[in-house]
């Protein structure tokens, strides 16, 4: 759900149902390394909630686009993580068996 | 310092007087005069001074307290300074490295190098909390006259690892109580101990797996009826003839936990069933004993110690980090040979000002050494992979949402 105003979709409140520290820090995170960025920020409500609350405010791009870039950029560097693990256990396992 | 300061004031300068003219900006910049004119200037540095980048890249462990512990996210934090702060994927690819330093069939240490702490917390907590196991849920006690109560023997029993792939199975159905062949693992016990016989104890092995499905009958068996009664599960076919099983079979991962002792005339007469779930709903699905990781450590000996004084400082270190090498004339001197084993006692800089300001310790803010211990499920490799694919399901959710 994104909570911002009309007329100005640079700054919006996006609120995660069933997402928690996990997501919302590392989004956080690659978010606050964009340019476009002018501050993000997050807060879990209530403990008692399943849900947070991730803050944009951006250059002027809209907000939604920028915070899908950033999910996306931390998609890739999953995958990048991911492919560099099973490399790096390849390797392992190879230099076990010599 | 004080030049620096007044270089990045002087830049900020020229840049505001450019944005204001722009035309002359677009001319000086066709005549070699622009930004990149500036930047390329001896005075105006293109990287960090060491100073900062030892701020930036080490947390610097005083006798006190640690600081500099923050990491700096902001893509304009160094603006002033001409540096570039904002992460760039190429760089991200070109820095990061992972290297596998143990690898067994329960637990693994690995170095990440080149990930923010966001990043690699993500991942800890992911595999601590969210990555799906199976676990003993749902207990049914037929007959149980021993001295464990039903609710702490149903406890006990939950907590026993499982081992099976719980990618072949799929989460408890919510909404009805339809447990079939898909959803649910089926364990029976039965034990006695008979009288005049010594003390038993039941130990996990005793747990029969039943691929068929439940066996005790959840409605009053009708004496006149042939046809067979309801049990708690509605399995369409055996778990034994499913092709998942066939190559590797279901088991416990071990056999030895203690779950009750049984006297002369007691018995226990169970049926547990087992299903999917994840670590936040109750820790017994977590697949990791513990997922945990630390900083490299760094040790610098700022000044030399020799002799003596090289002596005293292997003496004082516990985790055996420093050796002693001779240098000739006689002369020896202390090196930092296994800075891995620092585990930040800060006895090495206790004891006054000549301790304390001749040895920096660190730690290294972007290289984690994580340590995963599997409770037997998957192997910690596979737990990881999974972690990291979990997470980028958690992105692909945010970005269908708000598209």
């Amino acid at each position: 759900m994104e909570l911002g105003s009309n007329s100005d979709h640079s700054k919006s409140t996006f609120c995660l149902v069933d997402e928690d520290h996990t997501l919302a820090n590392s989004v956080r995170f690659t978010l606050n390394q964009d340019p476009r960025v002018t501050f993000c920020g997050y807060s879990i409500p209530h403990p008692s909630f399943n849900r947070v609350n991730i803050r944009v405010q951006t250059t002027g791009d809209p907000a939604s686009e920028v915070l899908k870039d950033g999910c996306l950029e931390l998609m890739l560097m999953c995958k990048h993580i991911r492919s560099s693990f099973d490399d790096a256990l390849t390797e392992f396992k190879r230099s076990k068996t010599n | 310092m004080n030049l620096l300061v007044s270089s990045s004031k002087e830049r900020e300068r020229s840049t505001t007087r450019m944005s204001e003219e722009d035309e002359s900006m677009a001319e000086q910049s066709d005549n070699g005069l622009g930004l990149d004119f500036i930047l390329s200037l001896d005075d105006v540095p293109s990287k960090l001074p060491p100073h900062l980048e030892l701020f930036r890249t080490r947390v610097l462990c005083n006798n006190d307290a640690p600081i500099h512990t923050d990491t700096i996210h902001y893509s304009g934090a160094y603006g002033a300074l001409g540096v570039d702060n904002s992460q760039q994927f190429d760089r991200f690819r070109e820095n990061f490295k992972v290297e596998v330093k143990r690898l067994t069939d329960s637990d693994m240490e690995f170095d990440m190098i080149g990930i923010d702490p966001a990043i690699a917390n993500a991942f800890r907590r992911i595999l601590i909390s969210e990555v799906p196991t199976m676990a003993i849920e749902r207990v049914y006690i037929a007959n149980n006259t021993s001295v464990v109560q039903d609710e702490v023997l149903s406890h006990r029993l939950g907590l026993i690892p499982i081992r099976v792939d719980p990618r072949l199975f799929e989460y408890p159905d919510t909404a009805g109580d339809d447990n079939n062949e898909k959803n649910t693992i089926v364990f029976r016990l039965h034990e006695r101990c008979q009288v005049g016989q010594p003390r038993i104890t039941v130990k996990s092995d005793k747990l029969k797996w039943l691929p068929n499905g439940s066996e005790l009958p959840s409605e009053d068996v009708k004496p006149n009826t042939s046809s067979k009664p309801k049990t708690f599960t509605s399995f369409t076919c055996s778990q034994n003839s499913l092709p998942e099983f066939s190559s590797n079979s279901l088991d416990l991962t071990d056999s030895d936990i203690i779950l009750a002792k049984l006297g002369p005339g007691q018995e226990i007469e169970l049926e547990a069933h087992a299903v999917k779930g994840i670590g936040r709903t109750h820790a017994k699905w977590s697949p990791v004993a513990t997922a945990w990781y630390r900083m490299l450590p760094e040790v610098v000996l700022l000044e030399d110690f020799e002799d003596e004084q090289a002596e005293q400082l292997v003496n004082k270190c516990e985790p055996n980090v420093f050796d002693i090498e001779d240098i000739g004339k006689g002369k020896r001197r202390a090196t930092v040979a296994r800075p891995r084993n620092c585990t930040l006692c800060r006895e090495c800089i206790r004891g006054g000002k000549e301790w304390e300001d001749r040895i920096s310790l660190r730690r290294v803010k972007h290289h984690f050494i994580f340590s995963i211990e599997s409770t037997g499920a998957l192997p910690p490799e596979v737990l990881f992979t999974e972690a990291v694919k979990i997470l980028e399901d958690k992105c692909e959710r945010v970005i269908t949402e708000f598209s």
